[in-house]
């Protein structure tokens, strides 16, 4: 490896990564840096199970090479925190949304991203941030439900 | 009555040993792992294993991959032990028939929703004779009855006497095994049908839940595999020289199932696999497109085939018929795409074999491991893992999978260990799919309005044919998961006739969530609603006049109560019902739907009424129903695997696969049928009725009957 590392902040804390460039960022995190929690679903952005935080904004990690985060802050579903992650966490245990669970790590991370930016979210809002989750298992009916109550929770 | 033996020193080890390998029992946060890793010491059966710290492990003979028996065979166990749920841990069972078997299967198998089921006496004696031997515990310690003793959410007490299950474990793994526990009556119950909190929803709500794809060994290589382009193509050359090229890459070999690329890392092997140019030899495969297919299942419907059930003389009754209709339809094949594509981590070495796995068939997956390495079935150690989803994927009657994995194993760069993965692609373009199903319906109407005829053709692939199951499953031409639901078909029926053609494609069938039933519930609901309403009936008061039985009747009723049937809805919606008895429990359903934009149905409410009898879990019941229609929705409205004309796979992943997404999801209402009745599943039977309910509110909005699926392409402007 000739080029210089790709340095960006992975949950909080300092990262450098090392190896090809374009490796999407899902695989760098699964495979160079031990976390798991993201996951893979389709590779071509068409599912959301590898749904990170880029400097706070959803985005697709298996479509966004290593190479494209330098310098910014990345937060997966093992470093999410704050209050709106607390509360969409809480709403999706209380509603127990997940069934199989494989999708929800992307799930959670793009409802709380729609929460941080539009913490009244309503349902069309909710739709047009969560339609680029795929859940096989179509666990929907309580995505929409916990969400709704995580907004209700965050604006009172 | 089950009696449960206590396992040998041997399985205990292997029990406990496999506890302990599970440091994060699903469903726990990493701070509980420490508190709950202590050895358990009272181990009464294969079931429950206490530990000092007064954790309760029940060891899980079914995969959890969604449908929620964790949290079911866990209740069962804690409802007779007077357990507190808090303390309640689930670990994974070995591969074990002797233990852990399907007790309807004969064999460890996830299946047929049957996993309560068939689970519903056994573990509930496993708590029973648990708590038992801790009572008779308690009462020697303490010097007093048995019969006195009490137990409270995990308290043992008499008078002044209060104990923990830890405390009495190591006195109760002296006791002998009582001879036959005595099972609660279910008024007494506490916890099943009652809300209990889903055990794995924490973990999997905050990523911690770990899947086969997250495991990771020591020195392990990731590895991708590049299939057939056609099904039934063989390797003729390959050659990888590009894809060794790509840093990273370890090596390229040939398995009878492809082209395999090892790697450092995940990234590195798919690329791999995409660099590898390959040749295949075509003289055997499947040339033949979809449409074709569905041409010659759908010729293969004129005669009657391999006599599945009749009743009355149909031909007569068509005769005699003031009106008749016929149908033809046509089913797709359908991929099962689960979430977490197929995946396993093995490790051989030493004249044995590791797998990590989540499969729905531990046995068997583990026989085709041992099988291909030419390994003693006890040589190979499954650590099962939850899987991301299944329906019906995870398991195969050839147990393809295993067999590729240790081929893979077999292959692998200095017999490292490996992780290897399906990419999206290899799971819809590769097969084993819902198979292609024509029927033809002919019906008829007497003068009166009454049905008096129904014969009924259906031309399928069997997922048992070529397979060792063939002689088990197929009868003189019949296989009866084909016709699952179309012989008693809910319905009292004069004259009626189901005929079944088994015909064969290089394609490979496989079982597919609700199976037959998935086709044969869509021909029927929707063939009925038409001859009805051909004899003058409302389609709800018809099905009730002719259910065949009270559940039928229960569901119905149900159904349209809370979906208020028959009275005033808004301007352009339509509703239409549909009722299946799926697996033994009875799902009924109304759908309200609009035309949408795009010119398809725009569903906007489900109402269900489920009866399965005892509901162990009301959320867990509820959450199925959901998805089942979530997921049957989706499917009847884009699901369709196609084949070019020279075999090839049009859809590679889900932009071209598509997949329910959020903005389509109806809203769901379900009411659970109250019963005394033993505990039926619902994995699958909220899945049959929708589609044909969705059909049905269409043809009344539109007057247009969809006879083929998906509705994407069975409805035309
Ligand atoms: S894996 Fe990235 S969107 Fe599907
Ligand atoms: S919970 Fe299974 S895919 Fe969403």
């Amino acid at each position: 490896m000739t080029s210089k590392p790709i340095a960006f902040t992975l949950n909080g804390e300092a990262a450098s990564f090392e190896g090809e460039r374009d490796t999407p960022l899902l695989w760098a995190l699964r495979d160079h840096f031990g976390l798991h929690g993201t996951k893979y679903g389709c590779g071509m952005a068409q599912c959301g199970a590898c749904t990170v935080h880029i400097d706070g904004t959803p985005r697709r990690s298996c479509i966004t090479p290593i190479s494209s985060v330098s310098d910014q802050k990345v937060t997966t579903i093992e470093g999410v925190n704050g209050k709106v992650a607390d509360t969409v966490i809480a709403e999706w245990i209380r509603h127990e949304v997940p069934q199989c669970g494989f999708c929800q790590s992307g799930q959670v991370m793009s409802a709380i991203g729609l929460l941080s930016t539009k913490p009244d979210a309503g349902d069309a809002e909710i739709d047009a941030a969560m339609r680029g989750n795929i859940c096989r298992c179509a666990t929907y009916v309580r995505i929409r439900q916990a969400i709704r109550d995580a907004a209700k929770a965050l604006s009172t | 009555m089950i009696t449960l033996a206590r396992p040998t020193r041997r399985e205990m080890l292997a029990g406990s040993g496999l506890i302990l390998a599970l440091a994060l029992p699903i469903g726990r946060e990493p701070a509980d792992a420490a508190e709950t890793s202590a050895d358990p010491i009272f181990m009464p059966n294969a079931f429950v294993r206490i530990a000092p710290d007064d954790s309760v492990f029940v060891v899980l003979k079914h995969v959890e991959f969604g449908q929620g028996p964790a949290t079911g065979l866990t209740t069962l166990v804690a409802e007779e032990l007077d357990a507190d749920w808090g303390q309640m841990r689930t670990a994974m069972a070995p591969a074990n028939d002797a233990l852990y078997k399907n007790l309807i299967y004969g064999t460890q198998l996830t299946g047929g929703s049957n996993s309560i089921r068939n689970s519903w006496i056994q573990m509930r004696t496993a708590g029973a004779a648990a708590r038992a031997m801790l009572v008779e515990a308690a009462a020697q310690r303490w010097g007093v009855p048995a019969a006195e003793i009490d137990i409270e959410r995990g308290i043992v007490s008499h008078g002044t006497h209060r104990s923990g299950f830890g405390a009495l474990a190591a006195d109760a793994a002296r006791l002998p095994l009582p001879s036959s526990p005595v099972l609660k009556t279910p008024d007494r119950f506490t916890l099943i049908g009652k809300h209990v909190p889903r055990i794995d929803s924490p973990a999997k709500s905050t990523g911690k839940a770990v899947f086969a794809m997250d495991v990771t060994r020591p020195g392990m290589v990731h590895s991708a595999i590049l299939h057939p382009p056609v099904f039934g193509a063989i390797l003729q050359s390959f050659d990888a020289s590009k894809a060794l090229a790509i840093p990273g890459v370890l090596h390229a070999a040939a398995i009878p199932q492809g082209v395999v690329v090892y790697a450092r890392d995940t990234w590195a092997a798919m690329r791999g696999r995409k660099a590898i140019n390959a040749q295949w030899d075509l003289s055997k495969a499947e040339t033949r497109s979809t449409e074709t297919l569905h041409r010659v299942f759908a010729e293969a419907t004129r005669t009657p085939g391999a006599e599945a059930g009749r009743k009355g003389d149909v031909d007569a009754g068509l005769k005699s018929a003031a009106h008749s209709i016929e149908a033809v339809y046509h089913f797709p094949f359908l991929a099962h795409a689960p979430m977490e594509p197929l995946n396993a981590v093995i490790e051989i070495g030493d004249g044995r074999a590791d797998v990590w796995n989540g499969t729905q068939y531990q046995v068997g997956e583990m026989k085709a491991v041992a099988e291909t390495l030419g390994l003693p079935f006890e040589k190979v150690t499954l650590h099962q893992q939850i899987a991301g989803g299944s329906f019906g994927r995870r398991s195969q009657p050839l147990m393809d999978f295993g067999r590729e994995l240790a081929e893979v194993a077999k292959q692998s760069p200095d017999r490292a260990p490996v992780k290897h993965l399906w990419t999206r692609e290899n799971d819809i373009a590769g097969g084993r799919y819902r198979p292609l199903t024509a029927h033809r319906l002919r019906g008829g109407v007497d003068a009166a309005g009454e049905i008096v005829a129904w014969d009924q053709v259906i031309a399928s692939q069997s997922v048992f044919s070529g397979t060792p199951l063939e002689a088990m499953k197929i009868h003189e031409g019949l296989d009866t998961a084909i016709v699952e639901g179309a012989v008693e078909n809910g319905y009292r029926m004069i004259n009626h006739r189901v005929g079944v053609h088994v015909l064969q494609s290089g394609v490979l069938p496989l079982w597919w969530r609700s199976v037959g039933n998935m086709h044969t519930s869509y021909a029927i609901e929707t063939f009925l609603d038409r001859l009805l309403e051909l004899g003058g009936h409302e389609l709800l008061a018809g099905r009730l006049a002719l259910a065949a039985d009270d559940r039928m009747k229960g569901a119905l009723t149900r159904v349209a109560e809370i979906s208020n049937w028959g009275g005033s809805i808004a301007e352009g919606h339509a509703r239409g019902i549909a009722c299946r008895r799926t697996f033994g429990t009875t799902v009924a359903q109304v759908v309200e739907l609009s035309r949408g934009a795009d010119g398809q149905p725009k569903v906007h409410k489900v109402w269900c009424a489920v009866d399965c009898g005892i509901a162990v879990n009301p959320s867990i019941v509820t959450a199925q129903m959901e998805g089942g229609i979530g997921f049957g929705l989706g499917h009847a409205l884009f699901g369709e695997i196609s084949m070019t004309e020279g075999g090839r796979v049009e859809q590679h992943n889900f932009d071209g696969y598509r997949s329910l997404r959020i903005h389509e999801m109806p809203d769901v209402e379900v009411s659970i049928i109250e019963s005394g009745a033993a505990p039926t599943g619902v994995g699958e039977p909220g899945v049959p009725p929708i589609a044909p309910a969705v059909a049905n509110a269409w043809r009344k909005l539109t007057g247009q009957a969809i006879t083929r699926l998906p509705f994407s392409r069975g409805i035309t402007a």
